[in-house]
């Protein structure tokens, strides 16, 4: 089954991201996920604070702002795509994910079958 | 534990048991008791407590049960619910307590093995599903699923809750089995910040004393219980003060807890008089083996490679191959570990971080720094717990001069 794995994380953990032993922790992280044959793919993502644009059409009329589409506490931080036999495996590689030390979450949503 | 909770916890599986054991409902009879228990916490408060709270509940729970069988006008049903009554007394089997039967049922072979954990939890211990699916790892909603099913199959292939003398020695074994399950649910889990966190550790312990009480005779329950006390004691000295993970050989061991210690080489020594050797009491006796060490401070490996050694031949789990490979490499040196752990034949290992740390040691070993570089950052990369993590990501900044993470395989991690 294949899942999308967003990582959300709170402004502390975005701040962390500097720190060298997240980092190697992290870098370790994605190297076990993809050479277990379990992430397609995937990308860590700039602070939404600072570097998200968003666009949307309101009756009609384009609106493009700085910053997310929803202020919230915790912003994505980042996602990977997975495919796993099933949920319980899934858990398993969101309880690895260093973020989740930082306060972070991991939510797992079953992808779409393909239509094609 | 609290004692009420305690006594509550007692009390539960052997009246879901002596309710089941006829309709072979599971589900049935938990509402039924749920309801009796319900019934309890308002009427005793008011009546004062009944003479035998069992009894009473026992009394209470059944005209659930009938009501709920008249209501479904399943004539049959109710009337062999009443006439349970009867045929129980008159039985004296070999089930001394019915939370016995009960285990026996959870570990029945057309149950699905990874559903007997979970079940047993909950019809024992009365445990709700998302306390096991959270402590199990497991989505709350699938939990909830696979005990109904499991439930359902009890029902519908009407599983004997009886077992027949021959097989409870294998059906022993898959109840035991079962119980380290939860057990090893905790203690991977071992960042011991809030209880709730600790996963199953008091709830396996606990009915790994139910199985060394209600089977006396059989050594392996025993050697479960030693093992699981052997590991509690070290609870306390495998966190530093920062919360940083400590291995076995740089843990002190006036940390470790000595009553526990002390209850479990002694029930070893019971097991040992049985004599009937089994995987678990001979997991028990590493454990015993790696005690004496880290006291004598001059550890046996000779001693440990053997007995890892007739452990894989007994139970060739991905776990205790590693830990074979681990200890091999100490009398035997490291290229000979590391043979072992490519002969593993598996696919298991690509995320079971033991193997991952195991690999990287023994490359580290054989001066493989490269290699060993690559192979931590995949144990790192696998690591559950954030000490554990830490404690990986100095082993490989120190990358050249080995020391042991053979010691956090030993330690379960």
């Amino acid at each position: 089954m294949r899942y999308a794995m967003l990582i959300y994380e709170t402004e502390a953990g975005v701040k962390d991201r500097g720190d060298p032993e997240y980092q190697a922790a992290y870098k370790a992280y994605i190297k076990a996920i993809y050479d277990a044959g379990v992430a397609f793919a995937g990308s860590g993502l700039e602070d939404a604070a600072t570097t998200a644009t968003t666009f949307r059409l309101i009756a009609g009329k384009r609106q493009i702002e700085d910053g997310p589409f929803a202020d919230t506490k915790e912003q994505l931080a980042g996602f990977l795509l997975i495919d796993v036999p099933d949920l319980d495996k899934a858990l398993e590689w969101a309880a690895r994910c260093p973020s989740t030390t930082r306060g972070g979450i991991v939510e797992l949503r079953p992808a779409l079958e393909q239509l094609t | 534990m609290h004692p009420a909770e305690l006594a509550a916890r007692a009390s539960y599986g052997r009246l879901l048991s002596i309710l089941a054991v006829r309709t072979h409902d599971l589900a049935g009879a938990e509402d039924a008791l749920a309801d009796a228990f319900l019934a309890a916490v308002t009427q005793w408060p008011r009546d004062g407590v009944p003479q035998s709270p069992e009894a009473w509940l026992l009394t209470a729970a059944r005209r659930k049960l009938c009501d709920g069988a008249r209501r479904r006008r399943t004539r049959d049903e109710k009337h062999v619910l009443l006439q349970a009554d009867v045929d129980y007394a008159a039985e004296g089997d070999f089930f001394s307590d019915e939370r016995l039967r009960l285990l026996f049922v959870c570990a029945h072979p057309e149950i699905d093995a990874s559903v007997r954990t979970p079940l047993m939890l909950q019809t024992v211990l009365g445990l709700d599903a998302a306390r096991i699916a959270t402590a199990l790892r497991v989505a709350p909603k699938t939990m909830g699923q696979r005990l109904w099913r499991a439930k359902t199959k009890i029902r519908s292939a009407r599983i004997s809750f009886d077992v027949a003398v021959e097989a409870l020695p294998e059906r022993a074994f898959a109840v035991l089995e079962a119980i380290y399950a939860a057990y090893g649910s905790g203690w991977e889990d071992v960042a011991g910040q809030a209880t709730a966190s600790r996963g199953l550790t008091e709830e396996a312990i606990w009915l790994a004393r139910l199985m060394v009480q209600l089977l006396p005779e059989e050594p392996e329950a025993r050697g479960l219980l030693a093992l699981m006390l052997y590991a509690e004691a070290r609870t306390n000295a495998r966190r530093g003060e920062d919360g940083a993970y400590i291995p076995l050989s740089e843990q002190d061991p006036s940390r470790w807890d000595p009553n526990r210690i002390a209850e479990a080489e002694a029930l070893l020594a019971e097991a040992a008089r049985i004599g009937r050797m089994g995987p678990l009491q001979l997991e028990a006796a590493i454990q015993s083996a790696h005690v004496d060490a880290r006291r004598s401070g001059s550890p046996d490996d000779r001693a440990l490679s053997l007995l890892y050694g007739v452990l894989v031949q007994m139970t060739p789990t991905l776990g205790v191959l590693v830990a074979h490979a681990v200890a091999l490499s100490r009398t035997e040196g490291p290229a000979c570990g590391l043979d072992r752990l490519d002969a593993i034949e598996s696919t298991a290992q690509a995320d079971y971080q033991p193997y991952w740390s195991a690999r990287a040691y023994l490359l580290d070993r054989l001066g493989r720094i490269d290699d060993a570089r690559e192979a931590y950052d995949r144990a790192i990369g696998l690591a559950e717990e954030d000490g554990v993590r830490r404690w990986l990501l100095a082993k490989k900044r120190a990358l050249g001069g080995a020391t042991s993470p053979s010691d956090a395989i030993r330690d379960g991690v």
